[in-house]
């Protein structure tokens, strides 16, 4: 079953004019942000797709950069979001891209500042949903309906056992799990489905764990 | 976890319960949450829905400038003529109206069962709730019926204008307030399913063909239509006519003509309306403007 839940046929909540232009577009920017950590100083936003041919009117693009500020889908700020980005320092650019891509909704997004950088793929499937494709490189599949923990980490043995051990101690259920490696015993990247949102402080705990390099989590 | 219209009938008759009841306690059991939480999260789309048609009734304008206040004009029409078509049949056209012009010019509403379908299912409840003056909790419950219907189609057909035509969006949600019309009309849940049948048989083969690829030509007047259709097939179910055709018949009916439908024709503004002389003429002005860079 695709959808499981009444609330994804009556909702979200959102600001209009479409679901899978406005409403998911705001879901892969936060996303992004989530991911990041903070508020990043630049943007990059490519637009594949029906996304780049119809981005102005259907206010993909403030959808977006009000994802990126943390607005939820329902926030009446996404409007403003270009001015507010603007006015906190942020230099958005978009670019509208020919490229073919697997998905018509598909928009890459580039943010960063003096700290660090992360480039991801989002695409938009209809009624507000949305899915991460890609994340600094690593291919992934990440549906929106569940909170996920994302662990960057060392492809050696163990990783992925010390982690599990975690969130078995904290008694959070797996829904979904997904490795991805970009070499043998390089980077790797670990995604977690869970099945209510975590706290901090067993992020923490996850970063402390063998060979865990970075984690970050995306709430529901 | 029902899959079908038969199932989720057959549950509602052997346990003698609504079919808003069945989605609640499916919902509960499925997210892990209380009855308040579930009820308390409709609660408040219902407000949503409420606030949009205010919004909408007041008076709003698109960015584009293609769509805004003909809920305005409809409801003025209805202060100082006899409709011939009735005051509730209006009242819905004109509160389906409100919410998809709300929708297009950027304002809060609740995707029912998309944002471009979102004036159907609100514009029918606000209507008929001034003839059955229901309790909140029986609002609640129509938003409940809605979406269990709309949950089946999405599951096994689809609610996407790009996947499955209009037909799947404005016809599914069409098809999701005749249902709950029935129920709250004091109907059966067999005659909610012969609702939901009648109307998504009317609405067979819709295009999805928004001009300038905006969802607002045609989809805000189709919101219109959709939720006339739903309360015409509601006052036939309630009547005692069935669809001669089972309701999930008709719904795999509606997602095979949607598959086999061009692409030209499912969201990508290539044909319909979107390719008449007007329709590239209003795309070349709302782009003409709009694709200037700050």
């Amino acid at each position: 079953m695709k959808y499981r839940s009444v609330f994804d046929i009556i909702g979200p909540v959102m600001i209009g004019p479409s679901s899978s232009h406005t409403a998911g577009a705001a879901r892969i920017g936060r996303a992004a942000r989530h991911l990041f950590g903070r508020e990043p100083n630049y943007a990059h936003i490519h637009l594949y797709g029906s996304f780049a041919k119809t981005y102005k009117g259907h206010g993909t693009d403030v959808a977006i950069v009000g994802g990126l500020l943390d607005y939820d889908t329902d926030d009446p700020r996404i409007s403003e979001a270009l001015k507010k980005a603007r006015a906190g320092g942020m230099k958005v650019r978009f670019h509208e891209e020919d490229a073919h891509t697997d998905h018509p909704n598909t928009a890459r997004i580039k943010i960063g500042d003096d700290d660090g950088e992360l480039e991801l793929v989002g695409i938009s499937i209809g009624g507000g949903k949305a899915e991460i494709t890609e994340l600094n490189g690593f291919e992934l599949r990440l549906s929106g309906s569940h909170p996920a923990i994302l662990l960057i980490h060392n492809d050696r043995f163990g990783a992925i056992a010390s982690s599990t051990a975690i969130l078995a101690k904290h008694q959070i259920n797996i829904g979904r799990m997904e490795m991805s490696r970009k070499a043998e015993g390089e980077q790797a990247l670990m995604v977690i489905e869970v099945d209510q949102n975590v706290g901090d402080s067993l992020l923490s705990e996850l970063e402390r764990a063998d060979h865990i390099i970075q984690v970050a989590k995306i709430s529901d | 976890m029902f899959r079908n219209v038969a199932e989720l009938v057959e549950l509602a008759e052997t346990e003698g319960i609504q079919i808003s009841e069945v989605m609640i306690r499916q919902e509960m059991k499925v997210k892990e949450l209380t009855r308040d939480e579930v009820v308390g999260q409709m609660e408040k789309n219902l407000d949503v829905m409420e606030k949009a048609i205010e919004d909408g009734l007041k008076g709003v304008k698109s960015h584009s400038g293609l769509t805004g206040g003909d809920a305005v004009l409809i409801q003025n029409y209805m202060k100082n003529h006899t409709p011939l078509s009735g005051q509730l049949l209006m009242d819905a056209v004109s509160k389906a109206v409100a919410t998809n012009e709300v929708n297009a010019a950027m304002g809060t509403i609740c995707a029912t069962p998309t944002a471009g379908s979102a004036g159907c299912v609100p514009g029918t409840l606000f209507a008929v709730k001034n003839q059955l003056n229901p309790t909140r909790e029986q609002m609640v419950r129509y938003l409940f019926t809605s979406g269990a219907f709309g949950f089946v189609v999405a599951n096994n057909a689809s609610i996407s204008g790009a996947a499955g035509g209009c037909q799947a969006e404005v016809g599914s949600a069409a098809g999701m307030a005749a249902a709950a019309i029935v129920e709250m009309a004091g109907g059966t849940p067999s005659q909610s399913a012969e609702a939901m049948a009648i109307t998504l048989k009317n609405m067979l083969g819709l295009i999805c063909d928004p001009v300038a690829g905006l969802v607002e030509v045609p989809c805000v007047k189709r919101n219109a239509m959709g939720a006339s259709n739903a309360v015409v097939a509601a006052d036939m179910a309630l009547a005692g006519v069935k669809s001669r055709i089972p309701c999930d018949e008709v719904i795999d009916a509606m997602y095979k003509v949607g598959q086999r439908m061009p692409s030209a024709f499912r969201e990508t503004a290539q044909g319909g309306l979107a390719a008449t002389p007007t329709g590239r003429e209003l795309e070349a002005k709302v782009y003409g403007i709009s694709l200037k860079r700050e």
